[in-house]
């Protein structure tokens, strides 16, 4: 039942391969360029290198703190993640099987709280901890990112346990089983796929992260892996193929964690995609 | 119900409000209090509306309103992309699951990886100037970073690029979730693509495309820092052609420690988004009474 007007599936094909190449082309580029050398990018930006070196991966390894600066994004999201999700369970547990005053006033204010951008809370925050001489600590930091991910992982795991079926809650309860036992035996078991996505959406989240990283962890000995990033591309302005292989460093965790989890990514992108 | 049971709730919820209170509660207060002191390290006097007067009267304050404002025309450029590829990926064409992957990926990289990417691309000597005088139009090889005309465009495609993968992933996962029945039904009455298109699909994702247009707003006033830093080497550069608010509070913040008047440009950009997110669950609340 066709007619004429309608785009047939090679226009599809097309349209979506031209949308896949785009979405692509910073990563390919990324990628060919750190393979090249200076002289080589000098004269060829567009080609594939002709002969491929790994020189740029050494150096950006060997002169560069790439590594430690890793570690530091790696603690700032174990800490925020874990502390976070402990804290959400509970909450969103509360939230989800309890009834008590204001518990839809707290998720109302909660998930409204997604929304808020982290430039406005900067500046007291900032104020306070130079009095506490709490900037460039570990802990501080991982305070912060705790808070900022935590409305999300409120929304999502409300959600999910109030998919849980009541009569599991109510089978658990008259077998004797006290609130805290039904949430670690019966519900954080049944909650595995979302706790994941929620684990996945909020390491992205912190590992992305700019803004806090560069104003809460000023230290060099503090540095995150994106505020690295901003210091290692204006130091190495002029030589482009390091600077292309230091990027590759930089992203290949992620990456990696993305092709290894898509389904859970997608999942975790797709249901609270508002970050 | 013992009184200790009454008690269950509250010991639950007791670490998030604190964290709550601590992260979003007290920030959100005492932005309002220092927009009208003169504070010095970490307190100072009552100045009234000082620091308004002085944030308000600046130009470069304006300057940046005017630049966020300007990024907002990147919005209808990101609703289309967004919708023609999710409606295209939703009709499961052949390798649709591979295609999903792929046009996730910029929502997956940080901004400031791609950032410091497409800045060496789009430099005057770089690949894409390269590929456009292969292409014989010399004239759109523009001076992409470096020209405080051209610059803030220049931020505005990299914003497209990936704010629109957010775009694509929410519709995917509204189309995915409509009702089939309905389309098929719609293919069986002989409605031809473009025809289901606009008056079964388009209006089942009115929600969507209204919370999603929303929520950009919000980034594009409030959230486009880790671009702006990185595409303008940590400044809005060049001069202050890329400057918006963001950077504006982060500069008075840090660069030249005056959280006072800080505090005031946040509590206005606070006010502006305190509406936006009051329309967002308006608008979501309808979406998801569809």
């Amino acid at each position: 039942m066709r007619t004429p007007l309608q785009p047939s599936n090679v226009a599809k094909q097309l349209v979506l391969l031209f949308a896949a190449f785009l979405a692509l082309v910073p990563t390919i580029y990324m990628v060919i360029t750190a393979l090249k050398s200076d002289e080589e990018y000098a004269i060829d930006k567009l080609g594939f290198p002709h002969s491929p070196v790994l020189e740029n991966f050494r150096s950006v390894l060997v002169d560069s703190p790439f590594l430690y600066w890793m570690l530091n994004s790696g603690i700032l999201v174990a800490g925020a993640v874990m502390l976070s999700t402990a804290i959400s369970v509970l909450g969103a547990y509360a939230i989800a099987t309890m009834q008590f005053r204001g518990r839809d006033t707290l998720l109302a204010v909660s998930t409204s709280l997604m929304a808020v951008p982290p430039v406005v809370m900067i500046v007291p925050l900032f104020v306070l901890y130079t009095r506490l001489n709490m900037v460039s600590t570990y802990s501080g930091a991982i305070l912060i990112y705790a808070g900022l991910i935590t409305p999300f992982s409120v929304y999502l795991l409300v959600t999910f346990f109030r998919t849980v079926p009541r009569e599991l809650y109510e089978a658990a309860h008259i077998d004797g089983a006290g609130q805290f036992t039904i949430l670690m035996k019966v519900v954080l078991p049944l909650s595995l796929p979302a706790l994941v996505t929620l684990i996945v959406v909020n390491s992205l989240y912190v590992w992305n992260d700019l803004l806090i990283a560069i104003i809460f962890m000023q230290d060099d000995a503090k540095r995150t892996l994106m505020a690295g990033i901003s210091v290692f591309s204006g130091r190495y302005n002029n030589q482009v193929p390091l600077t292309m292989a230091g990027m590759v460093i930089a992203s290949a965790p992620m990456f990696i964690l993305y092709v290894l989890f898509q389904k859970q990514f997608i999942r975790g992108l797709m249901s609270g995609a508002i970050k | 119900m013992t009184p200790s049971s009454r008690l269950t709730p509250y010991l639950y919820v007791l670490p998030l409000v604190a964290l709550l209170a601590f992260v979003f509660g007290y920030p959100l207060l005492r932005i309002f209090e220092f927009s009208f002191k003169m504070v010095r390290g970490i307190d100072g006097p009552w100045i009234g509306l000082r620091n308004y007067q002085l944030v308000l009267g600046q130009s470069l304050f304006w300057e940046s309103v005017l630049h966020n404002l300007q990024l907002l025309l990147a919005i209808p450029v990101m609703v289309a992309i967004s919708l023609i590829v999710s409606v295209l990926l939703s009709e499961r064409v052949a390798g649709w699951k591979l295609y999903r992957i792929i046009v996730f990926v910029p929502f997956v990289l940080a901004i400031p990886i791609v950032a410091v990417v497409m800045k060496r691309m789009f430099q005057f000597s770089g690949p894409v100037n390269e590929l456009l005088r292969w292409m014989s139009l010399d004239f759109m090889a523009l001076d992409w970073i470096g020209s405080s005309d051209v610059a803030l465009w220049t931020v505005m495609i990299l914003i497209i690029w990936r704010e629109s993968a957010l775009g694509i992933i929410l519709f995917l996962a509204r189309l995915l979730s409509l009702d089939e029945s309905v389309i098929e039904a719609a293919k069986i009455d002989g409605a031809n693509w473009w025809h289901r298109l606009w008056h079964i699909i388009l209006p089942e994702m009115r929600g969507v495309i209204e919370f999603y247009m929303v929520i950009s707003v919000i980034t594009m006033l409030a959230a486009v820092f880790s671009y702006i830093y990185i595409m303008g080497g940590g400044r809005g550069g060049p001069g202050t052609s890329t400057e918006v608010v963001e950077l504006y509070i982060f500069n008075a913040l840090i660069r030249s420690s005056l959280p006072g008047i800080a505090s005031a440009a946040s509590v206005m950009l606070f006010l502006v988004t305190g509406v936006l997110i009051f329309l967002l669950f308006r608008v979501r609340r309808r979406a998801e009474n569809f």
